[in-house]
């Protein structure tokens, strides 16, 4: 019987899901009937099929074949089945399958002189394939220092469907997993460049300790952005699971390279002020692809100029703020994309913005208008928001500033008090511990709280505000080595909230 | 041996064929059964099973153009069906079932032409 099977992994967001593909030889006119839902790409893959196994010294059967991929509904696209689905149709054409397709999972795409290339989101795949139970997983020699990042499953990597073909018949073995390359972190922009600014420092130490978001408004020229690219270098490395996390996103984006496989330090993604909707928290037709928000996933997000952002690119980042995640429904279904990054906002104070404000020509109406686009809702959700001034004393002193080495230090040691307090809860940083565990397990003493508790009756604070507000108290004493904070960390959390000159 | 012209090789190939089909145990009903639309090679009947049988009959001499897999497309099986249908329309019988067949004569190749019958492409 002419019945070959092959397994390969569908990837629906970052969720894999394994893929039978069947290949039928039977009587009748010759020709290729895929079926099984899908696209363009995988319409194409016949043809680079036929001609991969031509090339190889194989032949093509001259009668009827069926392909078949299922589960059936499930709507498959890209590339990454072609070296399935050659081995199913040339497993179907010997006289006895071979056995060890049953245990391996395949992935990559075929050249047309039967080289495998590589395909995106092999990571989330053989994660998907370990979870499942496959003990080994073929994947694209230039993929496997990609793949190899995954345990507890067999990984190799093939040239090409001649070199599989070898493997399978057990003549040749395939391309060793790649172990111990360890990355190099790459060199960051040191904080001591940044002249000035101590207030803005602070602030963007404060936010490095508690994962919170911060707003940076100021003439051009001061700084914002150097002091927004240099808080990446602050942030600790990322955990192993976070990582993979990390790394899973960048490669379903199509964004992982060669020299270093796995992610280690936090992304810093700063999309353009002209960036759309789609660009931002990620989208596309069929199945949504990840956006900016999602590559940012526990690292930073910067949005420079953010009062030329367009009011409803700024508006979608509300709900992944607050949830961490961001669902994206489209025609082939919903994929739902993690997205727990840390905001920082940087704009000019009015549109004309000269280095001195009291030079600022801008008509009144003007100059509301220009960060009334950044609305109420969105900036509730910023805890740290800074007004910089031009800096006139020191600005051509030899002595250098704070370097990154030593914040860092102290913001890595910040951040492993909180670790250790909310390690109970399930928290890893102050910005993410909910409310009712601030208010009710973790509630300050009377005193310390009476500055939120006029805020809150006067007006100007929301609850979140409160919640809010308690976080960054929290990273303030966490940061003066405090067990909890006192009036002073309150207040300072609360002048954070409300810059003088913010609307 | 001479040359053959391209109409004198496929009355070859149309004859070999329908000595395959007698082989099989099969009555050809009609040869070269010509309309408005068309022309059908051969017409027989399996009497076993009370069939009718349309076949196309394509006969090569060489590999060319993908060789005698690929020369029935999914616009001749088309064709075929439909000059089925005008022929069954001018009879006065009833069969059973009704089939199409192809049938490739590849001469030139061995020393007796190889058949190759696909049965029941449309």
């Amino acid at each position: 019987m002419a019945l070959g099977r092959a397994f390969s992994v569908a990837v629906r967001g970052l969720d894999g899901e394994i893929v039978e593909i069947e290949a039928d030889i039977t009587s009748g006119l010759p020709g290729v009937h895929l079926v099984g839902l899908p696209d363009a790409a995988l319409q194409e893959s016949r043809d680079r099929v036929r001609a991969a196994i031509t090339n190889c010294g194989n032949t093509w059967p001259t009668t009827r074949l069926t392909l078949a991929l299922s589960p059936a509904t499930l709507p498959k696209m890209g590339s990454a089945y072609d070296v399935a689905l050659a081995a199913a149709v040339l497993s179907a054409q010997r006289k006895t399958p071979w056995r060890r397709l049953e245990t391996v999972v395949l992935l990559g795409e075929l050249a047309l002189d039967g080289r495998i290339r590589p395909v995106r989101a092999v990571l989330p795949a053989v994660l998907a394939a370990k979870t499942e139970g496959w003990r080994i997983a073929v994947v694209p020699v230039d993929n496997l220092a990609e793949a190899s990042l995954v345990d507890g499953i067999e990984v190799g990597g093939a040239r090409t469907l001649a070199h599989l073909q070898a493997w399978l018949n057990g003549s040749a073995p395939l391309v060793d997993r790649i172990t111990g390359a360890a990355p190099v972190p790459e060199p960051h922009a040191d904080l001591a460049d940044v002249i000035g600014q101590s207030q803005a420092r602070f602030a963007v130490e404060v936010a490095a300790a508690g994962a919170h978001h911060l707003m940076l408004t100021g003439p051009p020229g001061v700084g914002k952005t150097m002091l927004a690219q240099r808080l990446p270098g602050l942030l600790p490395a990322l955990s192993e699971s976070e990582s993979l996390e990390v790394t899973a996103i960048h490669s379903v984006a199509g964004l992982l390279s060669d020299a270093t496989p796995l992610i280690t330090r936090p992304p810093f993604v700063a999309p353009h002020h002209s960036s759309s909707v789609a660009a931002l928290v990620g989208g596309g037709s069929g199945l949504a692809r990840p956006g900016a928000v999602s590559r940012a996933h526990r690292g930073v997000l910067f949005l420079d100029e953010c009062a030329e952002i367009g009011v409803s690119a700024l508006e979608a980042l509300r709900t992944p703020l607050e949830d961490g995640e961001i669902r994206l429904a489209r025609r082939d279904g919903v994929a739902c994309y993690p997205a727990r990054f840390q905001l920082v906002l940087a704009a000019n104070p009015c549109p004309c913005a000269p280095a001195d404000p009291r030079d600022c020509i801008c008509a009144a109406a003007a100059k509301r208008r220009y960060l009334g686009r950044l609305s109420g809702p969105l900036l509730d959700r910023v805890d740290l928001r800074v007004d910089m001034h031009p800096a006139r004393a020191n600005a051509f002193s030899a002595a250098s500033a704070e370097p990154t080495a030593r914040v860092r230090s102290r913001v890595t040691s910040a951040r492993n008090a909180a670790a250790e307090r909310w390690r109970p809860h399930g928290y890893t940083t102050n910005a993410e511990v909910s409310g009712s565990l601030l208010r009710r397990k973790f509630r300050l003493c009377n005193t310390a709280m009476q500055p939120l508790r006029t805020a809150l009756d006067r007006g100007p604070l929301s609850i979140r505000g409160v919640d809010r507000t308690l976080r960054v108290a929290w990273t303030l004493a966490d940061l003066a080595g405090r067990a909890s904070p006192g009036l002073d960390e309150v207040g300072a959390a609360l002048s954070f909230r409300q810059p003088g000159a913010a609307r | 041996m001479t040359t053959l012209t391209r109409a004198e090789l496929g009355a070859l190939g149309e004859r070999i064929a329908t000595d395959h089909l007698v082989g099989l145990g099969l009555r050809v009903l009609a040869r070269n059964w010509r309309c408005r639309y068309g022309e059908l090679d051969a017409i027989a009947v399996d009497p076993g099973t009370h069939t009718v049988v349309f076949v196309e009959v394509k006969t090569r001499t060489g590999d060319g153009y993908g060789g005698l897999a690929y020369a029935v497309s999914e616009q001749k099986v088309r064709r075929l069906r439909r000059l089925a249908a005008l022929w069954l329309a001018e009879q006065d019988r009833h069969w059973a079932a009704i089939r199409i067949d192809v049938i490739g004569v590849r001469i030139g190749r061995r020393r007796t032409p190889e058949i190759t019958h696909l049965q029941g492409v449309g």
